[in-house]
């Protein structure tokens, strides 16, 4: 679904900055915009290595399955499929909070992490669980308690009482984490979405075939 | 006193971290050098994996808000969208939170001074950019970094979130800011 939804921005592009004589500022942004794609990588890989190895640490010394037992009463209705104690659980404890504080740098790398601890437990390894799909669904709710950069913004133009934000920002990301999950513990259940399981058991007999 | 709270624990939080995970794995008679470096390792394959998923991702939107598709799609959703009080000027940032944080944040800034950092347009806009993340970016990284390419629900429901989360911050400003 992710390639029609690629090509549907791609053709719009085309039609409508064909249409209104921006073709040019169109084929320069996929130069423009390519070549930011690898920086933000690279520079990604920094504070990948340091936290991934920080997070080594905390796994190899139980403290992730600690905090996996600690939050079990939660993430035991939320990842239904994933063990209790497993390390994915503590790292996607751990996201969640560096999110919540507003740790971005920290955020990532820890969720990088708990993604990859979420597909050794995956069958099929290119189709997403739905242990993952409810794992991003909640990231991207992107539950922030203070948005730093946002309030930077609004001081940035003038505001004598940024904080005032803090409060209904908290609540809008609040609902649409509730409606984050709602939504995929619906559509996981739908057949549409449950036919790539099906095709997940027969895989792997075509592969030993 | 909250917001003090979370900034003193956010700038505590990284250094913490980096020091007191060590000296526990110290504790559990962890090798600490060779563990931390196993590690770290893995961080650049991380960064070259999600290269071509960010490629594929950040072009594609970067050709559609250099088309002036944004634009063109604001103006023929505002009819609908004045019904419920939406703004014409926040429609572009509505359309642009899920594919862009830092396009979102651009548009915050430029609502808040030409509207004043303290007006409605300006908190309308910054409680919009801060309800929800960057859906597509988070995806393309994510699922990125563990090579999953097909996935299921998982937009849907991310998309939702954004749909659910800009709603609630219209709403949820009216009340309070207008």
């Amino acid at each position: 679904m992710l390639g029609y939804i690629w090509l549907f921005f791609i053709l719009t592009a085309l039609i409508i900055g064909g249409a209104t004589g921006r073709i040019a500022e169109v084929g320069q942004a996929a130069i423009d915009y390519s070549k930011m794609a690898v920086e933000i990588a690279i520079s990604l890989i920094g504070i990948m290595a340091l936290w991934l190895g920080i997070m080594k640490l905390a796994e190899a010394s139980g403290l992730i399955v600690l905090v996996s037992k600690v939050i079990k009463p939660v993430t035991r209705r939320l990842f239904p499929d994933v063990p209790a104690d497993h390390p994915a659980i503590g790292n996607i404890a751990m996201n969640f909070s560096a999110n919540a504080l507003g740790v971005t740098n920290a955020a990532t790398p820890i969720g990088i992490k708990a993604m990859k601890e979420l597909q050794s437990l995956n069958k099929n390894k290119n189709t997403a669980t739905n242990a993952m799909c409810t794992f991003l669904a909640i990231n991207t709710a992107g539950v922030q308690l203070v948005p730093a950069s946002i309030i930077a913004v609004l001081v940035a133009a003038g505001a004598k009482e940024p904080m005032v934000i803090i409060g209904p920002t908290i609540l809008a990301t609040g609902i649409a984490l509730v409606s984050a999950i709602i939504t995929v513990k619906l559509l996981e259940k739908l057949p549409v979405f449950n036919s790539t399981q099906v095709k997940q058991e027969e895989e792997p007999e075509c592969l030993s075939n | 006193m909250f917001v003090k709270l979370v900034e003193t624990i956010s700038v505590w939080v990284i250094p913490l971290m980096i020091g007191l995970i060590p000296l526990w794995a110290l504790y559990k008679k962890v090798p600490l050098y060779d563990t931390f470096i196993k590690g770290a390792k893995e961080g650049l394959g991380v960064g070259l994996r999600i290269i071509p998923y960010l490629v594929a991702i950040l072009v594609a939107i970067g050709m559609f808000r250099a088309s002036g598709a944004i634009d063109l799609l604001a103006q023929v959703l505002s009819p609908v969208l004045n019904l419920i009080g939406m703004p014409a000027d926040v429609l572009p940032l509505a359309i642009i939170k899920p594919l862009s944080g830092s396009g979102a944040l651009g548009i915050t800034s430029e609502i808040a001074n030409q509207h004043g950092g303290d007006s409605y347009m300006a908190r309308l806009a910054a409680v919009m950019t801060g309800s929800s993340e960057t859906t597509l970016y988070v995806i393309a990284v994510y699922f990125g970094a563990v090579g999953v390419t097909r996935l299921r629900h998982a937009l849907i429901a991310g998309l939702v979130a954004d749909v659910a989360g800009l709603l609630a911050a219209l709403f949820i400003s009216q009340i309070m800011f207008l």
